[in-house]
């Protein structure tokens, strides 16, 4: 296993991408390129290091070239300049044959619209990708069954993919991934076509799987619930650049831009941040409070306990006890609302 | 200037043409006419073989060999039973010989266009420069007059079954191409991109996604072509092949109505026992696009 660099990766839709890309590089911009020389700047200077066993959420509205871009990391399009590192090769300099080798060992893809093989039962697909590697009938089949029983679809084996609803088909899609048993797993808008019920649903598979399984994995979204809810780390791509790369709190506390502002407006922080986040040093002299809240705590949650206890201050505590600070009620309720809000109300 | 008469070559050049034409074209004949003849001969024995097989045989074991393969390929009763009741009045009103005959004209017909379309329409579909040299062939194979590339193909082999066989060909392949590359090319991109990405190679990309996918459009293709080399039946009987197309041309020849009609009549029903028995074939393999909920 190892860490998933994207290096300078610039990508240029059109024929002659090659003869443009050192105007890009000069600083062309996007409408230029597309009006003078009807060409598709796709993806601009994106680096990125996404890191080994964690999820790593790639957001951004439609356009903003978050698809192109997972699609680097497994060779299904190529950039027109930049590397894709993995242990120590480049994704982007292999031949046919090794690029498939790659894709068969190392990567597995769930699809935004499932991409399953309509003539092909639950079970057939899942076993797909062992198909591709030559990995006996039978064999296959019995993983196959191991990861259908995971995703919670046992009994569907003989189930053909329009027989099933969206979530369930997705869920297909995720077994057939995971049964490639491979270190990084791409999901591309995966639960974006999903109902809201059905994508929290998958969304707690995922992590669940996740703590167990520990995989590389890249998530596109669109949506910024669930890119906080599931990202170790994020990065926010629009026009083919990145914004910001940080943890959902940083995006949420620190946005880079105005537009990254906007984007989080609506969100409910206090879901998102934790107590951690607002613990300040206690004051000199002043005797800890007695109760105590986890560090990893909600700010929601917390607020509600400590209303509940009647204490208007807490003891923040890591996992491994040490003492990080204290919080106090109107702190946090200061911390849940967004301060454009604020600003908003004022005038 | 005489800008009524429209500007000819001279009368003496343009049979000078149509003689070189003609010349050079009855040297390769003679020179290569008995090579062909024999690389052909295959073909032959195995229509002969069919056919032997169909006429020898006793006519209740052909008539239950006949319902057997209907009822395989289209697991329906009510089209095995009519197909069994249109043969046996067939027989009766005497057309058995022919109507065999034609059915093994048919079949190897059938047989050929598949072998030789399927390779070339997946070979259209992965290649955008191989579609555009076909499509205008087949666009030419459908249009030219029938009996125009008659001339050539008895010129070659003379009269007989051999000829036939690769006139009906001609004729009844251009479906099968067409549909085989068009059903490969309406594949969705999205199963073919997961196909990619788990790594496929192309011949597994083909075995695995593309045709399967595309085998209700192969399936019409092969139906088309069927009705198609049913069709030609008639005109290549005017080149010695013998079947129902023959006692049709008789007919015309010297108008006996009734059994124009009665001849035509067995190739319609051959023409409805094939198509609903492949029909239901190919729509018995889409099983999965008839799963309900």
């Amino acid at each position: 296993m190892s860490d998933i660099e994207i290096r300078n990766v610039y990508k240029i839709f059109g024929p002659e991408a090659e003869r443009h890309i050192g105007a890009v590089k000069a600083g062309m911009t996007k409408t230029d390129l597309n009006d003078r020389h009807n060409h598709v700047l796709g993806l601009y200077d994106i680096n990125l290091t996404i890191p080994q066993g964690k999820i790593t959420v790639i957001m951004g509205l439609s356009g903003s070239g978050k698809s192109t871009l997972i699609r680097h990391i497994n060779g299904l399009i190529r950039p027109t300049s930049g590397e894709v590192l993995y242990d120590g090769r480049d994704v982007v300099t292999m031949s046919p044959s090794e690029l498939r080798a790659y894709r068969r060992e190392k990567t597995a893809m769930v699809f935004q619209k499932f991409a399953l093989l309509p003539h092909r039962t639950v079970l057939e697909n899942a076993a797909y990708g062992l198909d591709i590697r030559g990995v006996p009938r039978a064999e296959a089949e019995s993983r196959a069954r191991h990861w259908i029983d995971r995703v919670g679809l046992a009994g569907y084996e003989d189930y053909y993919p329009r027989q099933l609803s969206g979530g369930m088909q997705q869920r297909v899609g995720l077994a057939r991934a995971l049964c490639n048993d491979t270190e990084i797993l791409l999901m591309d808008e995966a639960f974006s076509a999903l109902d809201p019920l059905i994508r929290v649903d998958m969304q707690t598979i995922l992590l669940e799987l996740q703590k167990e399984l520990g995989k590389t994995i890249i998530f596109i979204t669109h949506d910024l619930d669930e890119a906080l809810r599931l990202g170790d780390k994020i990065a926010v791509l629009r026009d083919g650049a990145i914004q910001q790369v940080g943890t959902g709190q940083e995006i949420v506390l620190r946005p880079a831009t105005s537009y990254i502002a906007d984007f989080v407006r609506e969100v409910n922080r206090g879901r998102i941040l934790t107590a951690r986040t607002i613990a300040v040093p206690l004051p000199e002299g002043e005797e800890p409070p007695a109760f105590v809240v986890r560090a990893e705590a909600r700010l929601d949650l917390v607020a509600r306990q400590m209303t509940r206890e009647g204490v208007a201050h807490a003891r923040v505590r890591d996992r491994q006890g040490a003492c990080l600070g204290v919080i106090d009620l109107p702190a946090i309720l200061d911390a849940m609302v967004n301060p454009a809000d604020v600003a908003a109300e004022a005038d | 200037m005489d800008l009524i008469q429209f500007p000819e070559m001279s009368r003496s050049s343009l049979r000078t043409l149509r003689q070189v034409v003609d010349g050079g074209f009855r040297d390769f004949t003679r020179a290569w006419g008995d090579t062909l003849e024999s690389l052909f001969s295959p073909l032959q024995s195995l229509l002969t073989l069919i056919e032997n097989l169909l006429l020898r045989s006793p006519w209740p074991l052909v008539l239950a060999g006949m319902a057997a393969l209907i009822w395989l390929a289209s697991r329906s009763s009510r089209i095995t039973l009519g197909s069994v009741l249109a043969l046996v009045v067939v027989g009766y009103l005497g057309m058995w010989e022919d109507t065999m005959r034609t059915i093994a004209m048919v079949a190897v017909c059938t047989m050929m266009a598949v072998v030789i379309g399927l390779p070339i329409g997946i070979l259209m579909a992965q290649s955008n420069r191989a579609n555009a040299i076909v499509t205008p062939l087949l666009d030419m194979m459908q249009t030219m007059p029938s009996f125009v590339y008659l001339i050539p193909v008895v010129m070659i082999f003379g009269l007989g079954k051999v000829p036939g066989v690769i006139a009906v060909v001609i004729y009844a392949i251009p479906p099968v191409i067409r549909l085989t590359n068009l059903g490969i090319r309406h594949v969705a991109f999205d199963v073919l991109e997961a196909a990619e990405a788990f790594g496929s190679s192309r011949w597994q990309k083909l075995r695995d996604v593309q045709l399967p996918l595309a085998l209700p459009s192969i399936m019409a293709g092969i139906n088309q072509t069927i009705m198609m080399s049913l069709a030609m039946v008639v005109i290549a009987s005017m080149i010695g092949v013998r079947g129902l197309g023959q006692p049709v041309l008789q007919a015309i020849n010297q108008q006996y109505f009734t059994m124009g009609v009665m001849n035509g009549l067995a190739i319609v029903a051959i023409a409805i026992i094939l198509d609903r028995t492949t029909q239901a074939y190919g729509k018995r393999l889409q099983k999965h696009a008839e799963a309900g909920r």
